[in-house]
């Protein structure tokens, strides 16, 4: 009886698997082909009146709190359903591939990404300026420079590398690192500057953050690469080290870069089908567009007020109604 | 990982999880011959016996005398070659660039080639529709059917207490706030843990009647299991994109070599005289299997469904890394907002399924509590067992359609607050001291070790490899062991291999170390086994990523983190079959000793502890292979290495080939390490025999 019904099972999943494909094999719907949106995967709830949104949210309270804010317009605005995703950057980018995501809501350059999934494969697109900016550095917590004269420039960083010493550094001073998705000139920036210093790879922001913290609270050197906007400005004080100014170029060879990082313009990347197909949807993020503040704002409810993201939003968009009037497609 | 039997009878030997397979693999070296090449840095309590067999007598020092004489030539040869043929690591090796084309030639053939078409695609298809269904039947229930049923099939399994353990189980996913999440990741686990049963249990029954198959499957399942997750994770979203399916085929791949060796082990292990007696009577084999076999093999076989749920169970959080629903997410989030708060509900959740499922399966696998009773009344207490169990689910289903689904808001507990309030207190107040302790270990042991391990020539490394494995296991292990290590130089991943052999190195000492402490203790006292019990079922299946935060911030992005969260992976483990071990001391040995007047101590070290040489030993191994099992997470914090390569091919596009070569080279080491360790687990099995 029970092995009977696990046969019956077995050839149900068979046939329906057979149906989806028809007979020529199963095939994956990739992202660039004509479905709506509001198709659904298989096994994905019903649609809603405007159909579902499939957002990526990549693990870190800012892109969390611009999803949110977008989410709530679409949901209470527009009448949308929105699936939020946890995903991490480079596996969002392959959900447009398959279907399985429709939007990123904050994209930190990842100029390969572009080039092998907008150019190559055709499957995405961009969808304009977020409004944020984001700046990448290296930091140190403010009382180091309270405490120590002349360490926020980069010319003074060796005469103090023996403080940032750690066991994983060798002798040289730490540099820590994180994620290793991020975008990163650092090892290029101490050879070209002859700088004491080693990149030691925290591999996490988890490792950054809590560095950070603890960085303050028992005043511990550290210097470590980070970047705004972010929540964590909010609860530490951190002064920024000042590397050779960016120009336009400097960076151009990866070898030979020795200057800051660029301010980077945050984009929202769309999958191909969602440009084409997702109407009003569509139109709402590509309007989407704030500041940093506004974006502190929320995450740090988020993360600092025990807010939910949901509730964060709600309680932004509220509180802003004339930001977000000129987002809602007429 | 292995061992996560939580508070289960282990049966001696069922524990052996990955490769530390069970010491009866038919692949042992030659034993103890008077093999001329001793290690050097072994402890000597070994070395002499080997020598007194020999037709020539040697002089019982003459082996420690030949250790010595090669440590010293090992320590001349790394002072006179420090510094040459060290193999540096470069981003750009050509091994990583042909895993990269590889890559290449999947993402174009997607959608035309055969092996895709119909192969990976329908086993996406298949896969998927398994967790829909599961996912849709467990939430139609409701969480009040839900619980009703959980406490049904308990009831069923193993009796009220089990029946109100399981339903207890349930409610604390509302109570923690968790429910929904919970609910996704029962679907997935559930899904993930038949499909690899309705694989894994033939398969294991098979390998268990043909040694040859259970040859050519050691390998392979040793490669499954030593793989770090995230290694395989990029090829998995290659294959089988991102979502629930690819999530489910993630974790079979780890689920299922528990089951397949357990299963084994058990049928193969069925009482030779049972078989024999069956087919005297003229049954065929077929009738044997089913009549004898595995009836017989039915406790065993339960542990393996076990392991193979914890197995699943701790896959949780990274399969939230390719969009699966559930609880991992919650963990995830949490890490990036550095909250512990949001962390541990989900992290606890995860802990209350696995106390539940595990208890459930392996009361089911026990023969039924009333057997002992006699035949009229076992008859009636069963009889009030289904009818209890019947009414429990019925009951349950019943008030799943009245009641709302979702759980209600009000009976969930917020403790967020004060579990962070709690842990910046220990952040700030203890952290001089782990600083301390941090650095110590550092400054110490990592970093004397990890400069001549880098610094010395590569086939100076191999040669001491060689020769340990030579001494312990002999010269086939050895050679395996050995060649192992060099593969890893022609993977281009030499250097950061011995970054992370300084690492478990260090690791599996202070491991052993806690392990043995923990064991002895409870071996001695079981009252402090009793408080033991939970918490080492805790530790093993709290996921790594909760207790990460305070590390962090306690001990700084530094290896010694990542030697923090191995240690409490790896610990419970050793501590239980240390405790075995110990216990399990012929009691007759332990009456002589002590009426020949031995104090507590004495009978400790010189009678419980030798005798349970090979129990220690299958401990280390042990400890060693769940420690590699945390390689990746040390990449995460700071422990550099292997693990941080395969995290770095996971997000980085350009690295996927560098990531996938440094999976394959945590394999090379485990199964370098195994060899070695596990010939030295065989070694006093085989002496004894001759």
């Amino acid at each position: 009886m029970r092995i009977g019904t696990r046969v019956r099972l077995l050839a149900g999943v068979l046939t329906l698997g057979l149906a989806a494909a028809g007979c020529g094999g199963a095939t994956v719907e990739t992202g660039a082909g004509p479905a709506q949106p509001s198709a659904g995967a298989a096994g994905s709830s019903a649609p809603a009146a405007g159909g579902t949104v499939k957002i990526a949210v990549n693990p870190w309270a800012g892109y969390e709190a611009s999803a949110a804010v977008i989410a709530h317009l679409l949901e209470e605005e527009l009448g949308y359903t929105v699936e939020k995703k946890e995903l991490a950057e480079q596996v969002s980018w392959e959900g447009f591939e398959t279907g399985d995501v429709d939007v990123i809501v904050e994209n930190w350059g990842h100029e390969d990404l572009k080039k092998t999934f907008i150019e190559e494969k055709k499957v995405a697109v961009e969808a304009g300026s977020t409004g944020n900016k984001g700046v990448i550095g290296w930091y140190i917590p403010k009382w180091m420079a309270d405490e120590y004269p002349g360490i926020t420039d980069y010319k003074n960083l060796n005469k103090y590398a023996r403080l940032f010493r750690t066991s994983e550094s060798g002798g040289k001073g730490q540099l820590l690192f994180g994620d290793p998705s991020y975008v990163s000139n650092e090892e290029a920036i101490i050879k070209n500057l002859k700088l004491d210093y080693k990149v030691v790879v925290g591999g996490s922001e988890a490792a950054l953050i809590e560095s950070a913290t603890q960085a303050q609270r028992q005043k511990k050197p550290l210097l470590f690469y980070f970047w705004d906007p972010h929540w964590l400005f909010s609860k530490v004080e951190l002064a920024r080290v000042n590397l050779p100014p960016y120009t336009e170029g400097c960076d151009a060879d990866p070898k030979k870069v020795a200057c800051d990082y660029a301010e980077l313009d945050l984009d929202k990347i769309v999958s191909k089908r969602f440009a084409d197909t997702g109407g009003k949807a569509y139109q709402l993020v590509k309007n989407f567009s704030w500041t940093n503040e506004h974006q502190n704002a929320v995450a740090n409810d988020i993360t600092s007020n025990g807010m939910s993201a949901e509730e964060a939003a709600k309680k932004w968009v509220e509180a802003n109604p004339s930001v977000w009037a000129a987002w809602i497609p007429q | 990982m292995s061992s996560g039997t939580v508070g289960a009878a282990e049966p001696a030997g069922a524990q052996a999880g990955p490769p530390a397979g069970p010491p009866t693999e038919p692949s042992a070296g030659p034993s103890a011959g008077p093999s001329a090449g001793p290690p050097a840095g072994r402890t000597g309590s070994a070395a002499p016996p080997a020598a007194r067999r020999g037709a020539v007598r040697v002089p019982r020092w003459a082996p420690a005398l030949a250790a010595a004489g090669l440590a010293v030539a090992a320590y001349a040869a790394y002072a006179a070659f420090q510094g040459t043929a060290t193999l540096p690591h470069d981003d750009d090796a050509a091994p990583f660039r042909i895993v990269a084309d590889l890559r290449a030639w999947a993402d174009a053939e997607r959608n035309r080639s055969p092996f895709f078409l119909f192969l990976v695609n329908y086993v996406r298809l298949g896969v998927g529709s398994v967790h829909d269904l599961l996912h849709l039947v467990l939430h139609g229930l409701g969480w009040a059917g839900l619980a009703g049923c959980a406490g049904a099939l308990g009831w069923l399994a193993g009796g009220a207490r089990t029946g109100l353990l399981a339903m207890a189980g349930f409610g604390a996913f509302g109570v923690l706030g968790v429910w929904q999440a919970s609910v996704d990741t029962l679907a997935l686990v559930l899904a993930a843990v038949l499909l690899s049963l309705a694989v894994g249990l033939p398969l294991g029954v098979w390998a268990g009647l043909s040694p040859r198959l259970r040859r050519l499957l050691t390998p392979l399942l040793d490669v499954m299991q030593i793989m770090p997750t995230f290694a395989y994770l990029a090829p998995m979203v290659l294959l089988f994109q991102i979502g629930p399916a690819a999530a489910t085929v993630a974790t079979m791949v780890y689920a299922i070599p528990p089951a397949i060796r357990i299963t084994a082990l058990a049928v193969e292990q069925v009482s030779p005289a049972a078989v024999e007696a069956s087919e005297s009577l003229g049954a065929t084999r077929a009738q044997t299997l089913r009549g004898v076999r595995l009836p017989l093999a039915r406790g065993t076989i339960g542990l393996a469904a076990g392991q193979t749920i914890m197995m699943a169970l701790s896959m949780v959080v990274i399969a939230a890394l390719i969009a699966a629903p559930g609880l991992g997410s919650d963990v995830i989030r949490g890490l990036s907002r550095a909250d512990v708060g949001l962390m541990l509900p989900a992290g606890l959740a995860i802990v209350a399924m696995a106390v539940v499922l595990d208890r459930v399966v392996t009361a089911a696998a026990r023969p039924p509590y009333e057997e002992a009773l006699g035949p009229g009344a076992a008859a009636r207490r069963s009889r009030v067992r289904r009818a209890a169990a019947g009414a429990l689910a019925a009951t349950g289903i019943l008030l799943g359609r009245v009641l709302p689904a979702e759980f209600p808001g009000a009976w969930a507990l917020d403790f967020a607050g004060p579990v962070n309030d709690a842990v910046d207190w220990a952040k700030t107040s203890w952290y001089g001291l782990t600083q301390a302790v941090g650095g110590a270990v550092a400054e110490g042991l990592l970093n004397p070790l990890q400069t001549v391990l880098t610094e010395a020539p590569w086939w100076l490394v191999a040669a001491v490899a060689l020769a340990i494995g030579w001494r312990t296991g002999g010269p086939r292990p050895a050679a395996v062991a050995t060649g192992c290590l060099l593969a890893t130089a022609l993977l281009g991943l030499w250097q950061h291999t011995m970054e992370t052999l300084t690492t478990v190195l260090v690791a599996v000492a202070l491991t052993l170390l806690a392990g043995l402490v923990l064991g002895v203790a409870a071996a001695r006292s079981p009252r402090f086994a009793a408080v033991q019990r939970p918490l080492l079922d805790a530790a093993q299946t709290l996921p790594a990523f909760v207790y990460l935060l305070p590390a962090l911030a306690l001990f700084g992005a530094t290896r010694f983190t990542a030697i923090f969260a191995s240690v409490v992976y790896a610990v419970p483990a050793v501590a239980r079959l240390v405790e075995e071990g110990v216990r399990n001391v012929a009691p007759g040995a332990v009456e002589a000793a002590l009426s020949c007047g031995s104090t507590e101590r004495q009978l400790l070290w010189k009678v419980r502890l030798p005798m349970a040489r090979p129990a220690l030993l299958l401990a280390a191994n042990q400890g060693i292979v769940m420690t590699l099992a945390m390689v990746v997470v040390g990449g995460l914090v700071g422990a550099g290495g292997l693990g941080y390569d395969v995290v770095s091919g996971f997000s980085q596009r350009s690295d996927f080939g560098m990531g996938f070569a440094a999976g394959v080279a945590t394999v090379l080491l485990g199964i370098t390490l195994d060899r070695i360790t596990q010939g030295a687990g065989r070694r006093p099995l085989t002496r004894t025999s001759t």
